[in-house]
């Protein structure tokens, strides 16, 4: 060896070093090139120049303002004059007749509505409206049947925060909102914080602070105050809390029974699939092809068959996760087979026990803290797959987000849900690891 | 020590049996009071999950077969379609593989710095370890659906919403996974390095990343598996992709089954394809390299 070494002319050493660098600059300039050349292609494939165009930023300010605001509506029936107040501009937040908040008055013409920072709203005779401006002045306007929306302002130019044609008008200031059509005038309040969420305005415990309701008069004759706040708190209409328990609760036990039927499915079949259990190699082939077929049909197919034969609900999320899992889990519990120590089933055999019990006593004990770790770690990673199944198939928090994802408005209570939801993987986490650190002690 | 054993009777063998039984018997008697509370949880369970589904599982479970039978008949009558159809879909699944790849591409990345951050002795700033892993521990467990739904809202749909909404999820997973394998990384080339004056950059580059590279690969690998499956059903909700197109070809129903089943195949072999290639590529990665 080194008789070679000292033969070889320095010249070549040197063409090979040359050589040795020259791949490993190729390699060090070449894979960052080649990733980045795909992020072009990808950036021009996905259109991400023509996003700014689609991105519509409107939608976006009402879903921040939305999650953390709410707006009371003053409308008035441009028809009948009828003059309604409500949260959120939703029968389930109306206010009952005879009951107004404090910034709104019910005069004899009409109503006075008080907005922020000195501006206020009068609505007048003959569906008219005057929105009074502290700095701009006062704006007159008026509905009628055959001239539509008329408007007077005291300066000639439309400032750029009213928009206003015959069918429309619209104000838009920091303190509030006017809008006139035909059929309705509407005034906007915002307010901090999420509206009703304790109580709707129905219930007697509305607007009551804690120490009223526990250590108060009863406010209801029926019931005692603690019962009565928590059994209107529970079927509040605006936030359903009944209906998100419930959901929450089915998005947990989706991933409960998914991952527990999946674990007890696949145990048996492991063993099959396991080369130092099964010598038969057709049938540790055919457990093998059905692991593999089981995880290649992606969770969505079986999503969808599933929910084709039971309908939407927890049952058929709850089969989808017990049916793909037991694949993963089939392929990881025959890895785990295949490496268990020989000696202890020797042991267990050698006392004269027959095959279940050598494999209760010697099989068993050996592989249990990695299939229990596998299964609460599944357990944990299924919380989230259940809420993405739930909002495939129709079912648990995940179909509750869909549907307030959908009718676009109730964004507080997407900003709910999605809290509820990290906070339900959090806790699912911690408690996975809590049960793997008294079940099987501590990793480290 | 000899005094007391001098003193005190020597237990007899009976006591010891008897002691030893006792304990079996508590132990069984746990662990099967531990066995009955799930078996009472696995039970009750199903009956609560049966009432609340729409179909129940008895009425349900002889129609599972009905909806795979009706479309394997139908795209087997209309066979010569197949391949055609699966030519038409390939251009949605190679949106879909891309949605994933550059999902996991920045998903690393931005996990590659989290995990930095959130490790114990490699972190820049010492005292933020907390904020960055719950950073991490946000990202993880907001489900990616809902970053999707709310992106697409905001963007309107295509392959942005979804490929952002996986890259955070993948962000998240990639800072827990790979702070894990820091931990386990030799902090002597960190130290040697700083003491010939190189800056935080310079000793996470050359004295951090050559050593858990090996298993970063492998993570990342595993995580494209599972992020393809995840861009398919963004797809389904509308984010462009396969998944769309499956959706689409499922809402037709009847007489365009055979799409749902060219998209069926195209999806099977792809994740059967990555499942296999990347497992390769695994173990070569941890038998070459890694620890």
């Amino acid at each position: 060896m080194t008789d070679a070494t000292v033969t070889l002319p320095v010249s070549t050493l040197k063409d090979e070093a040359d050589k040795i660098f020259a791949r490993k600059r190729l390699k060090n300039f070449g894979i960052p090139g080649l990733i980045l050349a795909y992020l072009v292609y990808v950036f021009f494939a996905f259109d991400v120049p023509g996003l700014a165009d689609r991105m519509r930023l409107d939608n976006a300010a009402t879903l921040v303002s939305d999650s953390y605001s709410y707006k009371t509506q003053v409308t008035r029936d441009n028809r009948s004059g009828d003059i309604t107040v409500a949260k959120e501009g939703e029968r389930k937040g109306a206010y009952p007749d005879g009951m107004t908040p404090d910034w709104v008055e019910m005069t004899d013409e009409g109503a006075v509505v008080d907005l922020p920072d000195g501006h206020r709203v009068l609505f007048g005779p003959d569906n008219s409206a005057v929105y009074l401006h502290p700095t701009f002045g006062e704006i007159t306007a008026q509905v009628s049947r055959t001239d539509g929306v008329t408007l007077s302002l005291p300066e000639a130019d439309l400032p750029d925060w009213i928009s206003y044609s015959k069918a429309r008008l619209d104000i838009r200031t920091d303190a509030g909102r006017l809008t006139m059509t035909r059929s309705k005038t509407e005034v906007f309040r915002y307010f901090f914080g999420w509206e009703l969420f304790w109580f709707t305005l129905d219930s007697p415990y509305h607007n009551k602070s804690v120490f009223q309701i526990v250590f108060g008069p009863q406010l209801d004759e029926t019931r005692s105050n603690i019962t009565g706040a928590v059994q209107d708190f529970w079927n509040n209409a605006m936030w359903r809390h009944k209906d998100v328990v419930w959901a929450l609760g089915e998005t947990v036990l989706m991933a409960f029974l998914g991952t527990m039927g999946a674990a007890m499915i696949a145990l048996p079949l492991a063993f099959i699939a396991a080369k130092n259990f099964t010598p038969l190699l057709l049938a540790r082939q055919i457990a093998r092809r059905f692991f593999d077929f089981v995880r290649g049909v992606d969770a969505l197919i079986w999503t969808i068959v599933l929910s084709r034969a039971f309908g939407p609900g927890p049952l058929t999320g709850a089969l989808a996760i017990l049916i793909t899992d037991s694949g993963s889990f089939g392929k990881l519990f025959s890895e785990a087979l295949e490496n268990v120590d020989e000696k202890q089933i020797e042991g267990v055999a050698s006392t004269g026990a027959k095959p279940l019990q050598r494999y209760r006593f010697g099989v068993i004990p050996q592989i249990m803290p990695i299939l229990l770790s596998q299964i609460l770690y599944f357990l944990e990673s299924n919380t989230r797959s259940a809420t993405i199944i739930g909002a495939i198939t129709g079912g648990g928090i995940g179909l509750l987000i869909t549907q307030a994802i959908q009718t676009q408005k109730d964004w507080e209570e997407v900003s709910y849900y999605i809290v509820l939801v990290i906070l339900m993987v959090i806790a699912m986490d911690w408690f996975s690891g809590w049960l793997r650190g008294k079940l099987i002690g501590r990793k480290d | 020590m000899t005094d007391a054993t001098l003193h005190s009777p020597q237990p007899s063998v009976g006591d010891i049996q008897m002691h030893y039984m006792a304990l079996t018997r508590q132990k069984r008697m746990y662990s099967g009071i531990a066995i009955a509370i799930f078996v009472l949880l696995m039970v009750s369970g199903f009956y609560v999950a049966d009432a609340r589904n729409a179909g129940g599982f008895w009425d349900g479970w002889h129609q599972m077969l009905d909806f795979p039978a009706g479309v394997v008949s139908e795209a087997w009558e209309k066979r010569a379609n197949l391949p055609g159809l699966m030519v038409k879909y390939l251009p949605a699944l190679i949106e879909t593989l891309n949605i994933a790849a550059v999902a996991t591409l920045i998903g690393v990345i931005i996990g590659l710095g989290l995990s930095l951050m959130s490790t114990r002795g490699l972190a820049k700033w010492p005292l933020l370890i907390p904020v960055f892993r719950r950073i991490s521990d946000i990202l993880r467990a907001i489900p990616e659906i809902v970053i999707a739904l709310v992106l697409i809202f905001m963007m309107g749909g295509g392959p942005v919403p979804a490929m952002v909404a996986i890259a955070l999820h993948t962000a998240g997973a990639m800072g827990k996974l790979y702070s894990e394998v820091n931990e386990n990384a030799d902090l002597k080339p960190v130290e040697g390095l700083e003491s010939v004056g190189a800056n935080w950059m310079q000793r996470m580059m050359l004295g951090v990343i050559p050593q858990v590279a090996p298993n970063y690969l492998s993570y990342a690998l595993l995580r494209l598996e599972i992020n393809i499956r995840a861009s398919a059903i963004l797809g389904f909700v509308g984010a462009g992709g396969i998944g769309y197109e499956l959706r689409n070809s499922m809402t037709w129903g009847q007489g365009r089954f055979d799409e749902a089943a060219a998209i069926f195949i195209l999806l099977f072999i792809t994740i059967v394809v990555v499942d296999q290639v990347s497992s390769h590529f695994r173990n070569r990665l941890i038998g070459t390299g890694g620890h």
